[in-house]
């Protein structure tokens, strides 16, 4: 069967590593790309970040949270069946050059889709660091993967359950204050990439204020729909103009987005989505979830 | 046989259809379709002319007096027959066919009294023929398929040629039908779910069912014609890769981008282009109660355009529970772009025509009261009245803003139908192929593009346009690609 599952496993709590069956996809897939899943027939249509590619294999894994209707019905499938529908390689490519070093930051459910990056910059002949972060170690994940990949490496949580306590900017911070202070060993440090929630996106965009020669590159979940530029659903401010984030993106400049407004069209149809989740949970409870 | 004296024949058949007040709640078909003994009467008032007009009309040259005279004789099945000789999509234009600008504008008839109904009576025979499963049709020689299954007897024998056709939309469906009877091995790539293109994620249920388009693109499919669904050329693969694969291409990937006006508001929540609302509709059925894509369906709902998208947006918006739906057109009725019949219905749910108006902002609910605040939902519209000048170069009369004419449209759902361009994904990794500075397709008078084995058609080389001209592109196309292919 095609899209058919291979492996998954619960990679932090809620967080569902997967690994689909896709050749197609993996032969054309590059680190920073999406694609888009469908559970079932009727199913919505759920961007999921490309978080490793195996090109022999013929695989794609993605780190899918379970957060509403969509997520939970695809992270309840088990190994051996297949989904419905699943489209890629989506979205513009990570711009990845030559820059020296870069710091490549994952926070929640980032750290996952930040994760090929680091071959990717390492192949481009830069040195790499990467911080990972959560609220608490349980939403940690990957640890070892990312260890062994970087040439530096850093955690942070937010109640200190585990690395460092704190949050990934600080990290960022003292990185970049020791780069200004000339003190910094490695290459210079000449972009930092943040995957993970808006609110991370913004801030760490904010903190670079201190730091105007150092690049800052994030990467816009807004709601979608096609993936491929038809519904314009996906609109995000950008620079002043209006661009489509399944094609001219995910991944953009930071300091020219406008995130207020792609945190406020995330909240579109919170209420719906809300009741949505509640009632397949409750459809669950009595047994009948899978197919709904 | 009916026989129709002079008087009589001069006026056509009514088409029963749901009431207003009915249809407004529901996304059932509104038009009803023919019965039998209807079909009969207005297939018979066709003088069967010698020379049909008509036919010059129709962009894939049906075999109109033809199909017409089997009705009239009873065998709306023989008629089906007759249509699938060069229309595989007959129950499709039957219903969205712009036929009083095609066939019918030329029908002799209509010069003393009403031309035929020639969609009407296509739809009743497709919808008849579908409804006893007879699908055959009578050209070809090397049929691979069964008698009595959909396409047998269309298929030809073998060439051992391949062909790839890119979007399965009507331009490309017509040309993938077209290749495989003609004998060639052809296969669709299509980016979306489903296929179908605009009939599937555009053109509403009310107007044209689902289950119609799935059926007639079944036959299409049972023609051996095998489809790739979830598959983005530009994205999968280059169409320079698709190019060396196949032995000819065609690119029917249509006129997908949507615009917008660029004006203040234009991303607050609540404000659609008319395709993300088309799609949430009609692909993802948001229309249904616990559907798993959402849609607001808004109280107050404002379409801004004129064309048969604006219809279609407001008249599923409507059905969706709306209370007050307003289209806001630039230029004045008699300049709406849409068909007369979608304008009339429209008028007849109860939409709204604020003509002569054009939105100047969109405003926003700040929810706590400061723009900081972060519920930036749509509150209204601000329009400005519009005058129409003296003609411009191009003939039509070009609409000037009234200074200070500013008005207000309440409004928490706007959707935006001010038209499409080609989508460029098509054009990642793609060399030698050329385009407009609008984005279309350059091809020569035989649809061929600017690289050697790949032809296009429909949307994507005219720009948003209609499905008969699509399909006649794909049609030409296929005619074309054969010829090169049996050469190469
Ligand atoms: C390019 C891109 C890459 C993404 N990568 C990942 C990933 O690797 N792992 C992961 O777990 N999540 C990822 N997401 C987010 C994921 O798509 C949403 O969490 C998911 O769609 C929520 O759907 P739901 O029905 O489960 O939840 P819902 O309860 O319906 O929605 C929860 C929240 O998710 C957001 N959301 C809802 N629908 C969509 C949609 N169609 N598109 C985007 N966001 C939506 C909204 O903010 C909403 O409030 C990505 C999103 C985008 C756009
Ligand atoms: C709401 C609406 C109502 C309309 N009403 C009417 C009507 O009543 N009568 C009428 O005659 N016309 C109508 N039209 C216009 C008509 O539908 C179009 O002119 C016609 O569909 C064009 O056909 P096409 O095959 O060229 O393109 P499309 O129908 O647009 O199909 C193109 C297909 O290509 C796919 N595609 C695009 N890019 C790629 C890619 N990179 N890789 C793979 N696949 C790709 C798309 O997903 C799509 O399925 C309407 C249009 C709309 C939007
Ligand atoms: S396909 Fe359209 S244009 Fe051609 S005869 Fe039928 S209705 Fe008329
Ligand atoms: S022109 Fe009119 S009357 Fe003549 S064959 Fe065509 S449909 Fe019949
Ligand atoms: S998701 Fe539809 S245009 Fe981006
Ligand atoms: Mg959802």
């Amino acid at each position: 069967m095609p899209f058919e599952i291979l492996e998954k496993e619960e990679m932090a709590s809620g967080v569902w590593k997967m690994v689909i069956d896709a050749p197609d996809v993996a032969a054309a897939a590059k680190a920073g790309q999406f694609v888009i899943v469908r559970a079932y027939d009727d199913s919505e249509r759920i961007p999921l970040t490309i978080a490793d590619i195996d090109r022999e294999r013929g695989t794609i894994m993605m780190s899918v949270q379970a957060l509403g209707k969509g997520t939970k019905q695809i992270t309840k499938m088990e190994v051996g069946e297949s989904l419905q529908d699943f489209v890629g390689p989506l979205g513009t490519p990570a711009d990845v050059k030559k820059i020296g070093s870069v710091i490549l930051v994952g926070g929640g459910v980032g750290i996952a889709p930040i994760y090929p990056q680091i071959k990717a910059y390492k192949d481009a002949g830069n040195r790499v660091i990467t911080i990972i972060g959560a609220r608490n170690k349980d939403l940690l994940m990957m640890e070892k993967e990312f260890e062994a990949a970087s040439d530096e490496h850093y955690v942070t949580t937010d109640d200190g359950s585990k690395g460092r306590h704190g949050f990934v900017t600080e990290v960022v911070k003292d990185l970049l204050d020791k780069q200004n202070a000339g003190e910094y060993k490695g290459e210079r440090i000449g972009r930092v990439v943040v995957i993970g929630p808006p609110i991370l996106m913004k801030v760490a965009t904010d903190m670079m204020k201190d730091y105007p020669d150092v690049e800052i590159v994030v990467s816009i979940n807004s709601m979608m729909v096609d993936g491929t530029g038809m519904c314009g659903g996906c609109r995000v401010i950008v620079g002043g103009e209006v661009k489509f984030a399944c094609v001219d993106g995910p991944e953009f400049d930071g300091r020219l987005v406008d995130f207020d407004t792609v945190m406020n069209r995330l909240m579109i149809y919170k209420k719906d989505e809300l009741a949505a989740s509640q009632k397949y949970d409750d459809d669950c409870a009595g047994g009948i979830c899978s197919k709904i | 046989m009916t026989l129709f004296n002079k008087k009589e024949r001069t006026g056509r058949v009514a088409m029963p259809e749901q009431p207003a007040k009915v249809r407004r709640h529901n996304f059932d078909e509104v038009a009803l379709g023919y019965t039998a003994a209807e079909a009969i009467a207005e297939a018979s008032r066709c003088i069967q002319c010698r020379v049909p007009r008509c036919v010059e009309g129709c962009p894939v040259n049906v075999n109109i007096p033809k199909f017409i005279k089997f009705i009239a004789e009873g065998n709306p099945e023989g008629a089906a027959e007759k249509l699938f000789e060069t229309n595989m999509l007959p129950a499709i234009c039957g219903r969205v066919c712009p036929q009083e600008t095609q066939c019918e504008e030329l029908c002799i008839l209509g010069k003393k009294g009403e031309p035929i109904a020639i969609g009407r009576l296509e739809r009743y025979a497709a919808d008849e023929a579908r409804a006893v499963g007879n699908r055959s049709c009578k050209i070809g020689d090397g049929t691979e398929i069964e008698e009595g299954v959909p396409g047998a007897g269309c298929i030809s024998a073998p060439t051992g040629k391949t062909a790839a056709v890119i979007g399965a939309g009507p331009a490309g469906l017509t040309a993938a039908a077209d290749l495989a009877k003609a004998g060639h091995k052809v296969t669709i790539f299509e980016s979306l779910h489903l296929p179908g293109g605009v009939l599937t994620y555009g053109i509403p249920g009310f107007r044209l069912p689902k289950s119609i388009v799935k059926a007639e693109i079944d036959d299409v499919l049972a023609l051996g014609v095998e489809l790739k669904t979830d598959y983005v050329i530009g994205r999968i693969k280059t169409l320079d890769e698709i190019a060396r694969e196949y032995d000819a291409v065609f690119l029917g990937t249509g006129a997908g981008l949507p615009n917008f006006m660029g004006i203040e508001g234009e991303n607050l929540n609540g404000v659609y282009s008319a395709n993300e609302f088309l799609t949430r509709v009609n692909l993802m059925k948001a229309y249904e109660a616990d559907a798993d894509t959402m849609i607001r369906k808004g109280k107050n709902v404002v379409v801004v355009g004129g064309g048969n998208v604006a219809m279609d947006a407001a008249r599923s918006a409507l059905r969706l529970g709306a209370e007050n739906v307003t289209i806001v057109y630039r230029r004045s009725d008699a300049e709406l772009p849409a068909r007369r019949e979608e304008i009339e219905h429209a008028k007849h749910e109860g939409i709204e025509f604020c003509l002569l108006a054009n939105p100047t902002r969109i405003i926003g609910d700040y929810g706590d009261g400061t723009p900081q605040g972060r519920k930036f939902d749509v509150k209204a519209v601000e329009c400005i009245r519009m005058d129409l000048s003296e003609p411009d170069e191009s003939g039509r009369k070009s609409p000037k803003p009234v200074p200070g004419s500013e008005f207000m449209i309440d409004a928490d759902v706007v959707i935006i139908a001010i038209g499409t361009a080609p989508n460029p994904l098509i054009y990642i990794g793609a060399t030698g192929i050329e385009k407009t500075k609008r984005g279309t397709i350059i091809v020569d008078d035989d649809l061929r593009s600017t690289k050697e084995n790949i032809f296009a058609g429909g949307d994507v080389v005219t720009g948003a346009a209609t499905v008969i001209s699509a399909m006649g592109a794909g049609k030409k196309a296929a005619a074309e690609m054969d010829k090169y292919l049996m050469r190469k």
